[in-house]
Formats: C-alpha cells, sequence, structure tokens
C-alpha cells in the first residue's frame, strides 16, 4: 500500500517507537521566541545541560516587541525583561538570534521560510501553535509546550503519537474576490473549531495547487484553528522555486541532492487517510467571523445563526460568545461598524498580503472614524514594502505602517484594541480579549479587512473591485 | 483583603504538593464545575500575563478575564465558578474542545498552580493534553453523556465527590457510584504514576539519537 506525505516523512524521523506508547521523533529546526523559552532555558540551566544542536536552533523576539520606535529600548519592563533574558539565553547556550534591531528580525513564522529555513521534507517545532504554518512546504511542523521546548533544547527529540490522518481536497476556480483566508476560513466554519483535533491534515486539490507559497503558508497557518496538530501541502515546482537561492536554502550539489529527495514527497495515489473531506472552490464565498472562535464564521452576504439552529447543549457557549460581541442572533454581518483595522499576524503579513491590499486601496481614502493599523511580518517585509513604495500607497489612504512584530495578533506588546471596539483583523483568532481586554474581533482576508478600511463597515470586496 | 487571598492560596498549594504522592494513584475531590465550551487559553490565562521567565505564580491569573469585571480585584464576578464559595476542589470540569487555541503552556501552570490536580472534559485539544501531562495535571476525556451526569450531580450537590482512579482508568461519581473508563497511553501512565518526565527518557537515550544522527547524514 502506498504512502501519505505525512508517513513518508514522519518515518524517516523515528528515532525509535516505544511498544505501546509514542515514537521519540527527531526534530530538523527548532524556532524559538522570548515567551515560551525562558522556562525551557531555566529547566536546563537546572540540570546543568548545554543545548545538543544548537545550531538547528533559530531565534527572534516577536511577541513582545512594539511597533513603534524599535531603537528605543522596550518601555514596559516585563516585555523588555522577556526579551533580553532570550538575548542571553542565546548568547550563553550559542543560537542564533534574529533580535530588535537584525535586518532579519519578525515573525518566528514569517523569518522561517523567509530565510529559506523551513525546506520540504523537515520536521520543525517551535513554542508557538502556529507552526503548522511552515507545513505549506511539505513538512511536518506543530506547535509545542515549554517542556517540550525543554526536551528539543536538550536532545533534538520529542516524544510524539502519530495523528490520524485526514486530507481536505479543494477541487475547481475560487470567486472574485475570494483569497486563501477565505478557504480556511471556510474549511473551519465547516468542520469547527475542533473538526480536526487528533489529525495531521493535509491540503490537496487543484484549488490548492494553484496559489502561491505565501497563500498556502496562510492555508496552514490556521490548521491549529481546527484543532489539528498540523496542516501540509506536498512540494511542487512553486515551493522549489521558492526555497530556491534562499539564504539557507541548499545550493549547487547539495540544492540537486535535496531536490531529488523533495520530489517524492506526495500521498501516493493508493495512500490511505482516515478521513477525506471534499470542498468545491466555487462554494467559497468572502468569508467574516461573528463570534469568539475561529469557526464562528459566515459567508459576508451570510446571517449569524439564529437561536433555533443552535443545539440544546451549545446555546450556553454561543450566548455567551454573541453577547460579548455585542451581536444579535440572525443578524447580517454586511454593514457592521469597525472602530479598527488590524493588517498583521502569521497569517497575512507577508509582502504579497500587503500587496493585496495595496493594490486595492491605491488612490483611496480610509474611512473618518477607523483606525488602520498595518504592521509587516518582518524586516525584511518591511523593507521590500519601501522598495516597491507600498508605503506611499499606505500613507496617503490614512493606513499606519508599524514595525515588525506580532502586535494586535495577541496584544502582548502595547498594541491593543480598546474595550468594546470592533476590530476587522487578518489574525487568526478572536478569542475573548485576545486583541485587548473586551476587544472584539471578525477575522478576514486582507482583502475584506481593506475594503472595511475605506467603508467603515463589513463590506463584500466583490462589490469594490472590478475583474 | 489581599494578606487573606495569599494565606488561602499558600494552604491551597500546600495542601496540593502534600498529597500529590497518593493523588498520582486516586484523586478524589468536590469539583468546580465551568460548564462552557471551546475554552481556549487565552482565557484559561490571557496574553498580559505570559512575560514572566518563571513557571511560578500564574494561578492567580487563571480565568482573569472571567473572574474578575475589568480587571480589578475587588470585583470578583460573582457567579463565575471560581468565585463561587459553593464550589471547592481539585478537579476542573468544563465543556468540549477544553484548552484549544496557543500552545502556551501557561496554560497548564496556572490550573495546577491554582491547586487543581485534574481536568475533566469530553475532549481536550491535543497540545494542552500534552502540556497537562508534562506537568502531571491529569486530562480526564470523558463522553458527553458522563460529562453531562457530572455537570449535573455537581450543580445539584457541589459537595458531590468524583474519583479519579489512574492505575485503573475509572473515574466515578462518588454518591451514585456510576463510573466510565478513560484512556490515556500506557507510556504517559506510567510516567505520572512515577513522577518520571519525558526529558529523563530522552536523556538518556542521548546515543541512540547520536548514531540516528549519523546515519542519516
Ligand atoms: S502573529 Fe499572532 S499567532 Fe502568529 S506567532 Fe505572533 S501571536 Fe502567534
Amino acid at each position: 500500500m502506498g504512502k501519505t506525505l505525512f508517513e513518508k516523512i514522519w518515518e524517516k524521523h523515528v528515532v525509535k517507537q516505544i511498544e505501546g506508547g509514542p515514537s521519540v521523533l527527531y526534530i530538523d529546526k527548532h524556532f524559538i521566541h522570548e515567551v515560551t523559552s525562558p522556562q525551557a532555558f531555566a529547566g536546563l540551566e537546572k540540570r546543568g545541560l548545554p543545548v545538543f544542536r544548537p545550531q538547528q536552533v533559530v531565534a527572534t523576539a516577536d511577541h513582545n516587541v512594539p511597533t513603534l520606535n524599535q531603537h528605543l529600548p522596550i518601555r514596559e519592563e516585563l516585555s523588555r525583561k522577556q526579551v533580553e533574558k532570550l538575548k542571553e539565553n542565546c548568547a550563553k547556550f550559542g543560537i542564533e538570534l534574529y533580535g530588535l534591531g537584525h535586518p532579519y528580525q519578525g515573525i518566528v513564522h514569517i523569518i522561517g521560510p523567509e530565510l529559506g529555513v523551513t525546506q520540504p521534507g523537515m520536521t520543525i517545532v517551535c513554542g508557538d501553535s502556529h507552526t503548522s504554518t511552515h507545513g505549506a512546504f511539505g513538512t511536518i511542523a506543530f506547535g509545542i509546550g515549554t517542556s517540550e521546548v525543554e526536551m528539543v533544547l536538550a536532545t533534538q527529540c520529542l516524544m510524539q503519537s502519530k495523528p490520524k490522518l485526514m486530507r481536505i481536497n479543494v477541487e475547481g476556480t475560487l470567486n472574485k474576490g475570494v483569497v486563501s483566508k477565505d478557504i480556511i476560513l471556510y474549511i473551519i466554519s465547516k468542520i469547527s473549531a475542533s473538526g480536526a483535533t487528533g489529525y495531521a491534515v493535509e491540503y490537496a486539490g487543484s484549488a490548492i495547487r494553484n496559489l502561491s507559497m505565501e497563500a498556502r503558508m496562510t492555508i496552514c497557518n490556521m490548521s491549529i484553528e481546527m484543532g489539528a496538530r498540523c496542516g501540509m501541502i506536498a512540494p511542487d515546482e512553486i515551493t522549489f522555486n521558492y526555497v530556491k537561492d534562499r539564504k539557507f536554502a541548499p545550493h549547487g550539489e547539495d540544492w540537486d541532492k535535496a531536490l531529488a529527495y523533495w520530489k517524492t514527497l506526495y500521498s501516493d495515489a493508493d495512500a490511505k487517510f482516515d478521513t477525506e473531506l471534499n470542498i468545491k472552490a466555487e462554494d467559497i464565498e468572502p468569508m467574516i467571523t461573528y463570534g469568539t472562535n475561529p469557526g464562528m464564521g459566515i459567508g459576508i452576504t451570510g446571517r449569524v445563526p439564529a437561536l433555533t439552529e443552535i443545539s440544546a447543549e451549545d446555546k450556553p457557549s454561543y450566548e455567551k460568545s454573541l453577547h460579548y460581541m455585542g451581536i444579535e442572533p440572525g443578524a447580517a454581518m454586511k454593514g457592521k461598524k469597525v472602530d479598527y483595522v488590524f493588517i498583521g499576524s502569521c497569517t497575512n503579513a507577508r509582502i504579497e498580503d500587503l500587496r493585496m491590499v495595496a493594490g486595492f486601496v491605491k488612490g483611496k481614502q480610509k474611512a473618518k472614524d477607523v483606525e488602520v493599523w498595518v504592521v509587516p511580518g518582518s524586516k525584511q517585509v518591511e523593507k521590500q514594502a519601501i522598495e516597491e513604495g507600498i508605503n506611499k500607497i499606505f500613507e496617503e489612504a490614512g493606513f499606519m505602517l508599524r514595525q515588525p512584530g506580532c502586535s494586535a495578533c495577541l496584544g502582548m506588546n502595547e498594541d491593543k484594541i480598546p474595550a468594546g471596539k470592533y476590530c476587522i483583523s487578518t489574525s487568526n483568532r478572536n478569542f475573548e480579549g485576545r486583541q485587548g481586554p473586551n476587544a472584539r474581533t471578525f477575522l478576514a482576508s486582507p482583502l475584506t479587512a481593506a475594503a472595511a478600511a475605506i467603508t467603515g463597515e463589513v463590506s463584500d470586496i466583490r462589490e469594490l473591485i472590478n475583474d | 483583603m489581599s494578606v487573606i487571598t495569599t494565606i488561602e492560596e499558600e494552604s491551597r498549594k500546600n495542601l496540593s504538593t502534600a498529597k500529590f504522592q497518593s493523588e498520582r494513584k486516586i484523586i478524589q475531590s468536590a469539583a468546580v464545575p465551568v460548564e462552557l465550551e471551546n475554552i481556549d487559553t487565552d482565557q484559561i490565562i490571557p496574553a498580559r500575563f505570559l512575560k514572566a521567565t518563571t513557571r511560578e505564580g500564574f494561578g492567580k491569573n487563571l480565568f482573569r478575564d472571567w473572574r474578575y469585571e475589568n480587571d480589578d480585584e475587588n470585583k470578583p464576578v460573582q457567579n463565575f465558578p471560581l468565585n463561587n464559595k459553593i464550589y471547592s476542589g481539585k478537579i476542573l470540569v468544563a465543556g468540549k474542545n477544553f484548552g484549544c487555541g496557543s500552545s502556551r503552556e501557561h496554560a497548564a501552570w496556572a490550573i495546577k498552580d491554582y491547586g487543581f490536580d485534574a481536568v475533566v472534559s469530553s475532549f481536550f485539544a491535543d497540545i494542552f493534553k500534552n502540556n497537562a501531562l508534562n506537568n502531571f495535571l491529569l486530562p480526564v476525556q470523558v463522553s458527553d453523556a458522563f460529562l453531562e451526569k457530572i455537570f449535573n450531580a455537581v450543580k445539584k450537590d457541589p459537595a458531590t465527590a468524583l474519583e479519579i482512579n489512574l492505575e485503573e482508568q475509572y473515574i466515578k461519581i462518588v454518591p451514585t457510584g456510576e463510573q466510565e473508563n478513560f484512556e490515556i497511553n500506557n507510556y504517559k501512565k506510567t510516567c505520572l504514576l512515577n513522577g518520571y518526565d519525558d526529558i529523563d527518557y530522552l536523556l538518556s537515550m542521548k546515543h541512540e539519537i547520536e548514531t540516528y544522527e549519523a546515519v542519516r547524514n
């Protein structure tokens, strides 16, 4: 019987299989950041251990960093301490750090691919749930907790049970105004925020194959929002072209050797999945979420479910969620006023996202009462945006281009949405308080967010663009 | 007021460490019910409390934004179960898909630090489950029907004791005797029962890991 993409990579990385238990899985690359690593380093120190393979670890500071005046010391004391701790630990343990001020600094899941650290066939972990992003290259990439960060630092291995396998096929052509963020929000709305828990998900089908690398990353990024252990896409010419010539990509003979191997990374025709799901690209509208988990999404012309459509068991959570959001059951989302627009995060802050937004807003003005923040995913994205003149377009539209970091995606730095305000956001989580205490989040694509920036309300991008 | 809270928190902590050895096998306690689904780790411990560089002290901010109005410790939300004096104990019971969202282990630390030794739900998010197990916080997955029975029993009588037996893998509603088995992989069970963690095991394999690297390259 044939093998799935997941199985091919997994089997190559099993150091040992424990009877009736997990596998000891070898990890090729380990990304770390300031929030989930300090306790892991402290653990190593307590045990008197070095980092086992420091050259396989890459560090950056992203969650806590300010997005204005990054050249100044971080004002918030605890944030500053955490970022300093990372610096100290990296120096002590011999780990390469792309910290504040470094030309490669940025959100961990943006810089890995951008630098060519992320390559097909790898196992990749990070103390961060959106590590699934890297799966877009045909890797097994997943988020881990701090105890596991410590294990990988100490041994380059983890104890893992093999997940079940799911394939989601998206076939056909996307409608006008529909982009990869809409595909993933649509999938999650169909299978719920827990629909893929316990699974590794492979995305396949013509609509996925036709996406650029950056668009594929957006999809894999949000795999965790339906509970998946990881998300992945088989590498192809689009992948190879993206990786080629990047800083840490293999070169010369090494490239040829790597490429020959990468070309074997796909699910065989007779491979078996535990679950398979088929989706027609034509069915997908621009999406928007109305509730407090990413599964609570609808097409932009749709209505929020009425109470009669919710089961008795789900009702308490549903009502709590809508109450938090200040939204009535059965309401339309289109026309809902927004106060903030956040274009950023590891889901949608790559150069293509910024280009997409700039292409639409060029020559337009933001709505008067809306505040618009664009936060590039990395220093390199920022630099490129400036080189391409995208910063000018934003400036003329009244958008504020800030400096790289996680920013209002989780509001750990100063970028918080005030209580009660509505933010349309290109990030990945609309949980209560995610963007600041009592902030209200609508998740959407960069295009739909840009549309709201111009109109001041949730809008159907299709009505605002020509073909 | 704050002094009293500190003393209470201290005694709760001491209690849970003192009994920890025996509790690995059997936890018998009343339970605190939080009857909501999809409780994400941002609710369990909001991001603004993740700035610490040690593992201690997260318990006081457990469910912070559900526990207090406008982040004000003098304004506890009265009907939130953690603030409701009728509920107590070392077992947290919650709706399905508990612990979804961020991978922050701080969520498991906060629950443990507050004084819970087990979380019962009909469904756990993967990363949370691993984090819990790595911190000797037992995630007990029961059927939807059994979870409802627990909620009903605890709501009817908040003193209802639950018994979780790790060795024999069952959870029981003590007064009614109703029970259900739960799953846990053998390896993890052994770790929990003996107080081993994965890192000890992995360190003991250094040689095999080096051999793997050599063969692969
Ligand atoms: S951008 Fe948001 S989701 Fe991505 S790593 Fe940062 S905080 Fe996490």
